[in-house]
């Protein structure tokens, strides 16, 4: 199975087997990582579920939508490397993807 | 990060009878018995920010249904599709609450509420004791008072065991009458059809969506649906279900008669507040609250769907709203209030999917004024800016995220924007909020 690390905004690791078709937002729901809300539970409509991917991933998770886009120009501490966790589906080829959390979702 | 690991610890110690009590209090006013009666989307998320919010004491949920807390919004969507099984419903693993140290009651329903003494009574017999009560039971959908809504094939559609019991006839070239034709009864046309089945529409008012938004809008879904195939009865009424065995049609109210193998009605819901009213609580459309989701009882809250509280962006109007952020929100807003802290509100936002449309709300379009359309419709991507006054107060917007959040940001500041600047597509929704005050 897929493993992702989700980094706290404190630093602090969480190593996670995600199956693959779900969601990194929901692998780290289902393992209770603190730090992504998902208050709408993944229909893109909430915005708390933002995490940072690392570099040496970008390429793998492809771009975001432009409905994901325009939801993120209105997030707090955008980057280039921002995304919604529950637009990025988990797949064999992110086996060892690490995407860092914000400071908060709100 | 330290403190909450020794809290928790505590509190498995105190599960196995272990560690004493007087060492564990964190809150004021002495509570160490929390009972929460409905185990739903309100209920679940209150267990957990109570244990996130340093709670100690003992947190009893009770929910008669069989399931842990689980989202309802994918039961008319992908869940009714076929495409997403119970698990991935849940909304926190079913493990989360042992870890927790929450003791979820399930499926057990509670019956008795005996606020002078402080105790619940569960079916059994059973007492429990609290120190605070959250009230988080939800809504009934209305039922179909109709001779033969009670035929197999004829469905309610709140639960995920209604959703299981849909499925099976959810299949194409079967012919669904849908009655009602608000959020859920839409959603529920737009998957049927693109799961092949045949489609009527019946709903009592004139248009679609009427009770939740502009006319505008809903002649806006009305052709899209119409566009994929669906067929529109409005202002029509049931008088009957036919069958014999099962379902095989709706008989109206005009003598006519539209064949069916699959009834779903979607005919809105009532509060559940049984509870509430036997013990006497301040009721006003749903379970009165204060700001903080207090109830005419100080030791009693209620949230989510079932209770009604004052409106901070909307001059403290009291509103039962019933929606994923306000159940959310209400769990907070009582947690923070049982341990004593604080807790911001936000501006009340929904959302509905239907066929590639994604609507988004956000603020409360009732006592509206004045509609300003952002886009064109014909392209399927605009938003409607409602306005009272010169005053925002919601956004309906189709396939514009930007407009969404923009609005919610804009109504959550208490600002506003021209209409005239609104409506002017060629400058960006960021910059106008920027630009806004
Ligand atoms: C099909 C559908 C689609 C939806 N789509 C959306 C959407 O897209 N976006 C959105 O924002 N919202 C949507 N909603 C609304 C949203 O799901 C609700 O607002 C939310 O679930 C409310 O949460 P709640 O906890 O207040 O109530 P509920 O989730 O209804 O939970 C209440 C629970 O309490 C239990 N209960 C009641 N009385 C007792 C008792 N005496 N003892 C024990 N248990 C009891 C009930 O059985 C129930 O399990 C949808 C709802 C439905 C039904
Ligand atoms: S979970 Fe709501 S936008 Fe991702």
């Amino acid at each position: 199975m897929p493993k992702i690390t989700y980094i706290e905004h404190s630093g602090k690791e969480h190593v996670i087997e995600a199956p693959a078709g779900q969601t990194v937002m929901e692998a780290a729901v289902k393992h209770a990582v603190p730090g992504i809300d998902a208050d709408c539970g993944g229909a893109c409509a909430c915005a708390t579920c933002h995490v940072y991917v690392d570099d040496a991933w970008l390429a793998k998770t492809g771009e975001a939508s432009s409905m994901e886009q325009s939801m993120l120009d209105f997030a707090n501490d955008v980057t280039d490397n921002s995304r919604l966790s529950c637009q990025i589906k988990v797949s064999d080829a992110l086996d060892g993807l690490v995407v860092r959390l914000p400071k908060s979702q709100h | 990060m330290l403190a909450q690991g020794a809290i928790r610890f505590k509190a498995r110690l105190r599960m196995c009878g272990i560690g004493s009590k007087h060492t564990l209090r964190m809150t004021p006013g002495d509570i160490n018995r929390i009972i929460i009666i409905g185990a739903g989307q309100a209920g679940g998320e209150a267990a957990l920010r109570l244990r996130q919010g340093g709670f100690s004491g003992d947190i009893t949920l009770i929910g008669e249904e069989t399931a842990p807390p689980y989202q309802r919004p994918p039961l008319s969507k992908k869940y009714l599709a076929g495409e997403m099984d119970l698990e991935r419903l849940l909304l926190r693993p079913a493990s989360v609450y042992a870890d927790e140290t929450i003791a979820l009651l399930s499926p057990v329903r509670a019956v008795w509420i005996d606020r002078a003494n402080k105790r619940v009574r569960i079916e059994g017999g059973r007492e429990l004791a609290y120190d605070a009560l959250i009230l988080a039971t939800g809504t009934r959908p209305r039922q179909l008072t109709l001779v033969g809504a009670d035929l197999p094939g004829a469905h309610l559609f709140r639960t995920a065991a209604d959703a299981d019991a849909i499925r099976p006839g959810f299949v194409s070239g079967a012919r669904l009458v849908v009655i009602g034709a608000g959020y859920i009864g839409l959603e529920v046309a737009a998957m049927a059809r693109q799961k092949g089945l045949d489609v009527t529409v019946l709903e009592a008012a004139a248009r679609p969506l009427a009770r939740v938004t502009s006319p505008e809008v809903s002649g806006f879904f009305l052709d899209e649906h119409t566009a994929q195939g669906v067929r529109f009865l409005l202002g029509g009424q049931p008088a009957l279900i036919k069958g014999k065995e099962r379902v095989t049609g709706v008989g109206l109210a005009d003598g006519g008669e539209i064949p069916a193998d699959l009834v779903i009605a979607g005919i809105g819901v009532n509060p559940e507040i049984t509870l509430a009213q036997q013990c006497g609580l301040r009721i006003d459309n749903g379970v009165a609250t204060d700001a903080s989701c207090r109830t005419s009882d100080p030791s009693v809250f209620a949230i989510g769907d079932c209770a009604a509280r004052p409106m901070a962006h909307y001059e403290n109007r009291m509103s039962r709203l019933e929606s994923v952020h306000n159940a959310i929100e209400g769990a907070k807003l009582a947690a923070a209030a049982i341990l004593g802290q604080t807790q911001s509100v936000e501006t009340p936002w929904f959302w509905s999917d239907q066929y590639d449309l994604k609507l988004q709300i956000a603020g409360l379009f009732q006592g509206y004024d004045r509609m300003v359309l952002r886009g064109d419709m014909a392209d399927r991507a605009f938003a409607a800016f409602y306005y009272r006054g010169e005053k925002l107060i919601a956004v309906d917007a189709v396939n514009r995220p930007g407009e969404y959040l923009g609005a919610k940001m804009l109504i959550q500041s208490g600002r506003s924007l021209a209409p005239d600047l609104i409506a002017d597509i060629s400058r960006p929704m960021k910059e106008l909020v920027a630009a806004a005050n």
